[in-house]
């Protein structure tokens, strides 16, 4: 193998795997850290550069930072990342002095359609450069989806209102009540560039016979969460199904719980383990009493006199093709009807453009999406930018957070007439943490303890105010404890060949067997060779030569605790733990011109 | 040395011994010797080798003197038995362990000063005497806890770290355990663990006075230029005469050996050692030709390692005291006192 270039900023930034896994490349370790040290509004702020809504996803994240952690390879459970994302924003002080001051306006307007995750990002970033961002939304507040369909007792208000304020505060126009029903109205009004992030506001239809008979039953999900949240719907029938196994049918259920539903069930087409909801979102509802059942595909909606009575489900099962897909075969038992009085239905989203006059200069494909350039989320219209679940389907809300950021890198290319293709490089730092002979600037003293609880209200409560919000959050002490089993994945072990002695001492200190003195050889060799089985191939080895001997150093990161005690054991400081800190590049980095390599 | 405890995390595909176990669970605690000793790495072979023998750790006296070495078993074996003795005692507090309880397995770990010095009479007699237990010397040629003054096992003119040449002439301990009779005789590099586990696997499994010489660099005090005990001097000069592998059970050859390149010996147990020859002429089995050997290399200033000297059909001290099978501590009350009349007996044999 070649010798690993460890200046390729991709190198060390994939080590940080939640940092990787993140969609808006959080620095995760550092702003653990910080909270470790009670420092929260510091981990608040760097949250907020990173990924703006910090309180807000510290309750809703999609999380992939946590699938993607270190600790799940070392033992059961990842770091609890986003719920100490919470203890950042609940714990901090006033923030409000450390936010970017309003600027001199530049003179450039850039309209930005739906005042969700998306535009409010774009906003964030250009705000302060002093463009007049304008963001149009159909509702009276900013906020998008993350007002509407998310519950409050799973989001409060407060929070959502504190942090799109920071973002308005920033000198941004907000025009609440507007709704934008043509684009070419908009492009005509002469804005520099418009940003559409209206989201994927449409619930997909279930047409089954008996939907329209009894369709003052059956409630479309998105929809109907909306309508929950503004207060237009106050109750629902005693008995419910929700239909879709995705995390909208888990607020849908839950919802309804609240609201009335006493017999309350979730029914899915697929096997439980394969429902899209996010596992702990599945396990909320099945702690507030809501079974789900799976393998049921409805078939049709039975109603007398126009009044819903239940929902008729075919059973069916899994079975496996030659190349490993799975179909939906009819298992052969009857057909089963469940009686109820409401259904809502929660299987899917989809995008809806009727506003987008088709000869305004904006190609959509054959499934009515616009052409969007996956890099610099610009249409075909270059002074249109998309991002959020408007550019690509629906996703979450980091997923938008992290297409607003490349969106104003565009836009305030475009507007200051470079070339948006060139992306600048990420700026990286790479520092000693050595504090002395045993003494590092971060603790490397491993935590064994297991993954803490967030504590919950009590049930009783929390079912009878749909405002009461269910998860109550870390205290300081389960939080110092959580911040512990961070691995300081950050903290990178460098290697310097030339300083090396080849005593073996970090090979026989180092607890997880990560490093290997031998012949170097193609990769594939060289992984069976290493002290301790690779199996996981998409993590890096580290391979180092210039060794007396002619041999490579190998380490494979994979289960590496960042615990320094190679560093720790190594005679002549070979061995080095530093810290990498990467400063993604927003609209308004200094360095422009670089083009990005990859590692 | 490091203030915090080694984390108990494991690698997830750790392989297990026969016993269940992974070779972390043979560890101690963690080492408080000077980042980079060589002695740590004689640890993780300990290590290794019992965990590749699927020792049992409670099976196991791990014995020491004083010294850096002697600090090593609380790094190892965290589950045997242990006795640290009094400097360069090792040898005869194993010899009494040794014939109470013939069915623990002994090491004996020691160091140049320990053995060469202070407990050379000890460590002479104790090889002399066959006694059944694997004496490792942990040979760094200084004096480490006392800042490096040189020790007996000097090279006659190396230089210390402050640049004075030794005058004295060395104490070659593998030549004396030759010349003693010990039936297992090895030298191995601290920075050579592929040597080095396997010729301590084999000499635990050997039956009778197994001793192994291992270089080991002092980073502190002896590992610069000058010095013949420092890692490049030992790599340099390393004059390997055959490569060892230990096979135990029944585990058919699953190496291919060149014809007339391996000598297969079986020692008591049942292990087998297949010594795969890098030197041709050289013969583990002849201990005469051996001490030659060692002389010829030594003058030359190569340091000879590998497997020097076996004889798988030693006896040990208690074939030769013809003692009794059982521990003492499994003995019977009747069995150990057999009362008047057998001590009758006794006295008329006598008169």
């Amino acid at each position: 193998m070649k010798p690993t270039d460890i200046s390729a900023p991709d190198y060390f930034h994939k080590v940080v795997d939640c940092q990787w896994a993140c969609p808006a490349h959080t620095p995760v370790p550092e702003y653990i850290r910080l909270i470790a040290e009670g420092r929260y509004s510091d981990a608040y702020m760097i949250n907020w550069k990173s990924n703006v809504f910090p309180g807000i996803l510290g309750r809703t994240c999609d999380r992939p930072c946590e699938p993607a952690c270190r600790r799940g390879r070392v033992e059961e459970n990842p770091v609890a990342i986003c719920r100490l994302k919470r203890v950042a924003a609940d714990f901090k002080d006033d923030v409000k002095h450390r936010m970017p001051k309003p600027s001199a306006k530049n003179g450039k307007r850039v309209a930005l359609v739906g005042g969700g995750p998306a535009s409010l990002t774009v906003a964030r970033d250009l705000a302060p450069l002093g463009y007049h961002c304008t963001v149009f939304d159909a509702d009276p507040k900013a906020g998008g989806m993350m007002r509407s369909q998310i519950p409050k007792f799973r989001l409060p208000d407060t929070v959502i209102d504190e942090e799109t304020d920071y973002i308005l505060g920033l000198g941004v126009e907000f025009k609440g009540g507007h709704r934008i029903d043509s684009l070419k109205k908009l492009l005509n009004e002469n804005y520099d560039a418009i940003f559409i992030g209206s989201g994927a506001p449409r619930g997909r239809e279930l047409d089954i016979p008996g939907r329209k008979e009894a369709a003052s039953n059956i409630h479309i999900g998105i929809e109907w969460l909306a309508s929950v949240s503004f207060g237009h719907v106050e109750k629902i029938g005693r008995r419910v199904i929700v239909l879709g196994g995705g995390n909208t049918a888990m607020d849908c259920c839950r919802t309804a719980r609240r609201l009335g539903g006493q017999d309350v069930k979730v029914i899915v087409r697929s096997g439980f383990e394969e429902m899209k909801a996010s596992p702990w979102e599945k396990e909320d509802a099945l702690h507030e009493d809501i079974p789900i059942l799976n393998y049921m595909v409805p078939v049709a909606f039975k109603h007398v006199g126009g009044k819903l009575i239940g929902v008729t489900f075919q059973k069916v099962k899994a079975e496996y093709d030659a190349n490993g897909r799975r179909n939906l075969v009819p298992s052969g038992e009857p057909d089963q009807t469940i009686p109820c009085d409401d259904v809502l239905v929660a299987v899917g989203q989809e995008n809806a453009f009727p506003w987008i006059e088709r000869d305004c200069g904006i190609e959509f494909d054959k499934w009515n999406m616009p052409q969007v350039d996956t890099k610099t989320f610009v249409s075909t219209n270059p002074k249109v930018f998309f991002g959020g679940d408007a550019a690509f389907g629906p996703k979450n809300i980091i997923w938008a957070v992290a297409h607003g950021h490349d969106a104003a890198l565009s836009i305030h290319k475009m507007i200051s007439g470079e070339d948006i293709t060139e992306r600048p490089l990420p700026e990286v730092q790479v520092f000693s943490q050595k504090m002395g002979i045993h003494e590092w600037s971060y603790d490397n003293d491993i935590s064994g303890d297991k993954r803490y609880k967030v504590p919950h209200r009590d049930k009783v409560i929390a079912l009878k105010d749909i405002k009461a919000e269910v998860e109550l959050g870390y205290d300081v002490k389960l939080a110092l404890g959580e911040a512990q089993r961070c691995l300081n994945c950050d903290v990178q072990t460098v290697f310097s060949a030339p300083a090396c002695i080849e005593c073996d001492a970090c090979v026989d200190i180092c607890p997880m067997d990560c490093i290997t003195f031998t012949e170097n050889g193609e990769e594939e060799d060289l992984r069976q060779r290493l002290k301790a089985p690779s199996p996981r191939p998409d993590q890096a080895l580290y391979v180092a030569e210039g060794l007396k001997t002619g041999r490579v150093m190998v380490k494979d990161e994979d289960v590496c605790l960042h615990c320094g005690l190679c560093a720790e054991r190594c005679p002549t400081g070979a061995w080095d733990m530093q810290k990498y800190l990467i400063d993604m590049t927003y609209a308004g980095s200094t360095c422009q011109s670089k083009a990005r390599s990859a590692a | 040395m490091t203030y915090i405890a080694k984390p108990k995390f494991h690698h997830p595909g750790l392989p297990k011994n026969e016993l269940g176990y992974t070779h972390r669970d043979y560890e101690g605690k963690i080492s408080t010797l000077c980042a980079g000793c060589g002695h740590d790495s004689i640890t993780a072979s300990i290590i290794e080798a019992c965990y590749e023998l699927s020792i049992e750790p409670h099976r196991v006296a791990k014995i020491s003197g004083i010294g850096c070495s002697s600090k090593t078993p609380d790094y190892f074996l965290g589950n045997s038995h242990g006795f640290n003795s009094v400097h360069g005692r090792m040898p005869s507090v194993l010899t009494g362990a040794n014939l109470a309880n013939r069915d623990l397995i002994y090491l004996g770990v020691s160091g140049d000063g320990d053995s060469a010095s202070i407990g050379f009479g000890q460590f002479a007699h104790s090889i002399r005497r066959g006694v059944n237990m694997t004496y490792i010397v942990e040979n760094n040629g200084v004096y480490g806890l006392t800042k490096g003054q040189f020790s007996a096992t000097a090279d006659r003119g190396s230089k210390s770290k402050k640049g004075v040449m030794n005058t004295d002439n060395a104490i070659d301990l593998v030549a004396i355990a030759l010349q003693l009779g010990a039936s297992y005789v090895a030298r191995s590099f601290s920075g050579d663990k592929t040597q080095l586990v396997p010729l301590i696997a084999a000499a635990i499994r050997h039956k009778g006075a197994a001793f192994i010489d291992v270089v080991s660099p002092c980073i502190a005090f002896n590992n610069h230029a000058g010095s013949t005990k420092s890692f490049d001097y030992v790599r340099e000069h390393n004059d390997a005469v055959n490569r060892l592998d230990v096979l135990t059970g029944r585990d058919p050859i699953t190496v291919d050996y060149a014809p007339g390149t391996v000598q297969m010996v079986e020692q008591h147990d049942g292990t087998r050692l297949a010594l795969r020859k890098i030197d041709a002429d050289y013969d583990a089995n002849d201990r005469l030709a051996a001490m030659t050997f060692l002389q010829k290399h030594a003058a030359k200033g190569q340091v000879v390692t590998g497997l020097l000297y076996v004889d798988p059909d030693a006896e040990d001290l208690h074939a030769h005291l013809d003692t009794v099978e059982t521990p003492l501590n499994s003995l019977e009350a009747k069995d150990l006192c057999p009362g008047s009349v057998a001590l009758e007996k006794i006295n008329a044999s006598l008169r």
